[in-house]
């Protein structure tokens, strides 16, 4: 069967690529794209590894099919740090060692930054109940949820 | 060494060297790898728990536009079952048998042939017109089915008393005198228990990409040993070791479930035949199926004790599931099971026991959580029938420097008391319980491990510096070694690069696993970089021109060592890195070493449930654990490595469990169904490090990543009895058990 075409928009910028028509949007990213920043580590959207945002809205992208991408705004991990500068999630991860064999990482980097979008003044439940679709095996979550409360209050002060 | 006083970066939490790459996206996973002309590499796998294989005709498929190699056992070395072929703790008759079924298929999911095609498509359309001509057999699965006079047996070579049997091997340790002990019991306790097969859970599902021109093989895989993948790949092939060059892809977690292989070998072998770079990728379903779990164990704990709270003797039992292939990890539970106290009178003996799932792999601290679990479950019941603190208990027959454990050795300075005494002194231990909820306390023990390391540290001509060692990085051990480096050296942590060296780079390295990495990779970097500094004070002797002897290093500067040797300005590392070559070349130093003196690590965890007695979910509202970890190189990532030991335990004692079909197959193989703790589940998990050094190490580690998973599977079990009443005796203590429980016990109390 012939390849189809996709016109997208990854990480603000205009991308095009060709898939099957049962490649998933994961598949896409990892393969032709080269984007292998997102993870696979279920394919069942279990595991949160190769979340990304769609339209603004988080989403594992191994549930997606790569052809719906057509006309969207895909955002992932790659698109995460600006002009070499880490985003204050990234950051905060680092400094508070909030990673530890680092395969999860990026899926919760996404999803975190995709709470903090909506609510920079999440409480530690929230964090844990929107971060419940990201699996971690090595934190026990921890300094991931300390990661990101720290982040929130930070990026409010500065907002201020 | 350096005093305490002025220490700079050892016990900081620096940023790991890896780090940015990990957060970015930008760290190569062994999935991430490709190749010019790659394809791809996919298993056949038995649909059947256990059947012998008449034929494989794999024709059809060889025929199938876009297939470029198959293999089956045929295209391995084949070991016979009689001779021994060890390398590190596993055996080469086993581990080629579990990669590739060879006459028999011992569980569903066991490798039966392999394709490569130009496609991951072509490739799975090719394993379906694979032919293999099964003869059905019957199949057990339970470990005391499996013991059963008239169980299926799985091997004909495995005899045991004489017989055939699926018993595969036995450990024993006995200490003074059970029975005499028991006999001078006020209080003997002696309880049963079953835990099930619980899966590692790695993110990351076995991966590897392997390329092979003019006979020499590349392999880039995810481990927890570059050498092990040498090694293993080496014997199943029959290439020699020079032709193969590991190369350690970051690891997606691991948790001794990649301290084997299961990928690597075949890829090669589909390389070699197809003359192309050969990717293989698991699913998630092939990680539950086919790799190992843990041991699922029955157990028997018997423990004798007098009024005044002095254990007097102990008795422990265990039965292990070992899958399809011998191996279980038995000098888990029977070494670690009793070894944080000091009883005068011990016997424990453990059984090795074959049955139809996939053969077990190394699960942190591999046996000793099923050992703790089954003692420290028992040490509450003696406690309660004492009437004596479960902590105070603990602390009365601690064992401490000069106890002799029953698995052998004479504990040296050990910081089990510490932990004990620790815990009882934290405010959470005194804090008040709300309604339905319940207390819980539990020790662990695990023994640690230390052996080969190889290390490499390179001044670069600015005065920055590289370090190579031959360890994978599982967990941000990368961190420590910067910190010691920069320690030693006395310059700022940033100005040194870690790296992790392949199979050709760096010496002979053991696997990353036995929480041995930074305990042995910083002898190996400590003694490598003291050597540099005998250079470089050596260098900065020949410029002032007075003698070596006459110089010191101090706060990164050589400096005459006193008026006598003459009046100098410091020279900086900078500044003998730039006169390197005139002074008599690149400075750098290289050491091997086999690292003895890990001694063991101990644990005592603090958990607090509250469980809804509507739906039978037990919940874990607060948790504390506290470790000796000898010296905290990093304490972020000491800590983390307890947080997520403990979440581990968590997640075994209260959800984890391998269920299977009345086929005898798995029939949980997702995250979906295999449910391991979310953020949700947990509260924060609060970890107390201890530090009594380990005077055998030049910085004072201890390994730390195992212990913290011993003690949960108790701590928690011993807090739902606290909650509610009722001692569950198997686990996982999952909703429709703790359900059953409580509608029992109101059923009881109505009557």
């Amino acid at each position: 069967m012939a390849k189809m075409h996709v016109s997208t928009t990854i990480n603000g910028e205009p991308t095009e690529f060709l898939c099957d028509a049962t490649d998933t949007l994961l598949d896409a990213l990892r393969g032709p794209l080269g984007l292998t920043g997102s993870k696979e580590g279920c394919a069942t959207g279990d595991c949160g590894a190769c979340s990304v945002t769609v339209d603004g809205r988080l989403t594992c992208s191994c549930l997606m099919l790569a052809a719906e991408a057509e006309g969207r705004e895909i955002g992932t991990i790659e698109g995460l740090s600006q002009g070499g500068k880490l985003h204050p999630l990234q950051q905060k991860f680092l400094e508070m060692a909030a990673l530890q064999c680092g395969i999860c990482t990026p899926g919760f980097l996404v999803a975190s930054k995709a709470l903090l979008d909506r609510n920079l003044e999440p409480t530690e439940t929230e964090v844990r109940y929107w971060l419940a679709g990201n699996l971690c095996r090595c934190t026990g979550y921890d300094k991931i949820v300390h990661a990101v409360l720290e982040t929130a209050a930070e990026m409010r002060g500065a907002s201020r | 060494m350096t005093s305490e006083s002025n220490v700079k970066w050892i016990g900081k939490n620096t940023i790991r060297p890896d780090g940015a790459d990990k957060v970015t996206g930008r760290a190569a996973y062994a999935a991430d790898a490709t190749m010019p002309g790659m394809i791809w590499g996919k298993i056949l796998r038995s649909p059947h728990p256990h059947a012998r294989i008449r034929s494989i005709d794999t024709s059809k498929a060889e025929a199938l536009p876009g297939v470029k190699a198959v293999m089956t056992s045929a295209d391995f070395v084949e070991f016979p079952v009689d001779t021994p072929v060890p390398i590190g703790i596993q055996d080469m008759r086993w581990m080629s048998r579990n990669i590739m079924a060879r006459d028999k298929v011992l569980f569903a999911g066991h490798p039966v042939a392999a394709v490569a095609a130009t496609t991951e498509k072509i490739a799975e359309q090719a394993l379906e017109l694979i032919e293999v001509d099964y003869e059905v057999l019957p199949w057990v699965i339970d470990v005391e089915e499996a013991m059963k006079p008239d169980a299926p047996i799985l091997h004909d070579h495995i005899r045991f008393e004489g017989k055939p049997s699926n018993i595969a091997g036995k450990l024993e340790h006995t200490l003074g005198d059970v029975e005499a002990g028991f006999a001078q019991a006020d209080v003997v306790i002696e309880r049963s228990f079953r835990t099930e097969p619980v899966h590692q859970g790695y993110i990351e599902p076995h991966a590897c990409l392997v390329s092979v021109s003019d006979g020499k093989a590349t392999v880039w895989s995810s481990s927890q040993g570059q050498f092990m993948v040498r090694g293993m790949c080496a014997h199943m092939t029959g290439l020699p070791q020079n032709d193969i060059r590991a190369i350690p892809a970051e690891i997606g977690g691991g948790f001794g479930g990649k301290t084997i292989v299961y990928l690597e070998p075949v890829a090669l072998v589909l390389a070699m035949k197809s003359g192309r770079p050969v990717k293989m990728q698991m699913t998630r379903e092939e990680v539950f199926r086919a790799t190992g779990p843990t041991s699922g164990s029955v157990s028997k704990v018997k423990i004798g004790a007098t009024k005044d709270g002095k254990i007097v003797a102990a008795e422990g039992t265990w039965w292990l599931q070992a899958g399809a292939l011998p191996g279980a990890p038995i000098r888990g539970p029977v070494g670690c099971g009793f070894a944080p106290y000091d009883i005068p009178n011990v016997h424990t003996l453990g059984f090795d026991v074959v049955c139809n799932r996939s053969k077990v792999a190394a699960y942190r601290a591999p046996g000793s959580p099923i050992g703790a679990y089954a003692v420290e479950c028992v040490m509450d019941e003696v406690a309660e029938a004492l009437g004596i603190d479960p902590l105070e208990l603990r602390l009365r027959n601690a064992a401490k420097e000069g106890t002799k454990a029953a698995y052998g050795p004479v504990f040296p300075r050990i910081g089990y008391e510490e932990t004990v005494r620790a815990a009882m002194e934290h405010p959470h231990y005194r804090a008040p319980l709300g309604p339905n909820q319940g207390r819980g306390v539990a020790s662990g023990y695990w023994f640690n491990a230390g052996g080969e390391s190889s290390a490499q540290v390179n001044i670069n001509e600015d005065g920055s510096v590289v370090v190579i060692t031959g360890h994978p990085d599982i967990g941000g051990s990368r961190a420590s070694t910067a910190n010691i480096t920069a320690e030693l050296l006395g310059i700022d942590y940033r100005k040194v690069s870690v790296l992790i060296g392949d199979t050709s780079v760096i010496g002979f390295s053991n696997l990353t696993g036995g929480s041995r990495v930074t305990y042995a990779s910083a002898m190996a970097v400590t003694e490598s970089t003291r050597e540099v500094i005998n250079t470089l004070k050596a260098r900065a002797a020949k410029i002032w021109g007075i003698d070596p002897e006459a110089v010191i290093w101090e706060n990164g500067e050589a400096r005459p060592a006193g008026e006598n040797a003459g009046n100098f300005e410091p020279l900086t590392l900078a500044e003998i890195a730039a006169k390197a070559n005139s002074t008599g070349g690149p400075i750098g130093a290289g050491k091997q070493l086999n690292a003895v003196g890990a001694e063991g690590g101990f644990g005592t965890h603090i958990c607090d449930v509250e469980v809804d007695r509507e739906l039978g979910i037990a919940r874990v509202v607060r948790y504390t654990a506290f470790q000796d970890v000898g010296r905290a190189i990093h304490p972020a990532y000491v800590e983390g490595q307890i947080q997520g030991g403990a979440a581990q335990g968590i997640g075994w004692a209260l959800n984890e469990e391998y269920i299977y079909d009345k086929n005898g197959k798995l029939d949980n193989a997702s995250f979906l169904d295999y449910r391991m703790p979310v953020c949700s589940d947990l509260p924060m998990i609060e970890a107390v490090i201890i530090e009594v050094p380990n005077p055998k190490h030049p910085q004072g580690v201890r390994g730390v990543g195992e212990v913290p998973i011993v003690p949960p599977l108790a701590a928690v079990a011993n807090a739902i009895y606290n909650a509610l009443g009722i001692r569950f005796y198997s686990l996982p203590m999952s909703p429709p058990k703790i359900l059953a429980a409580l509608e029992q016990t109101e059923r009881l109390a109505a009557e």
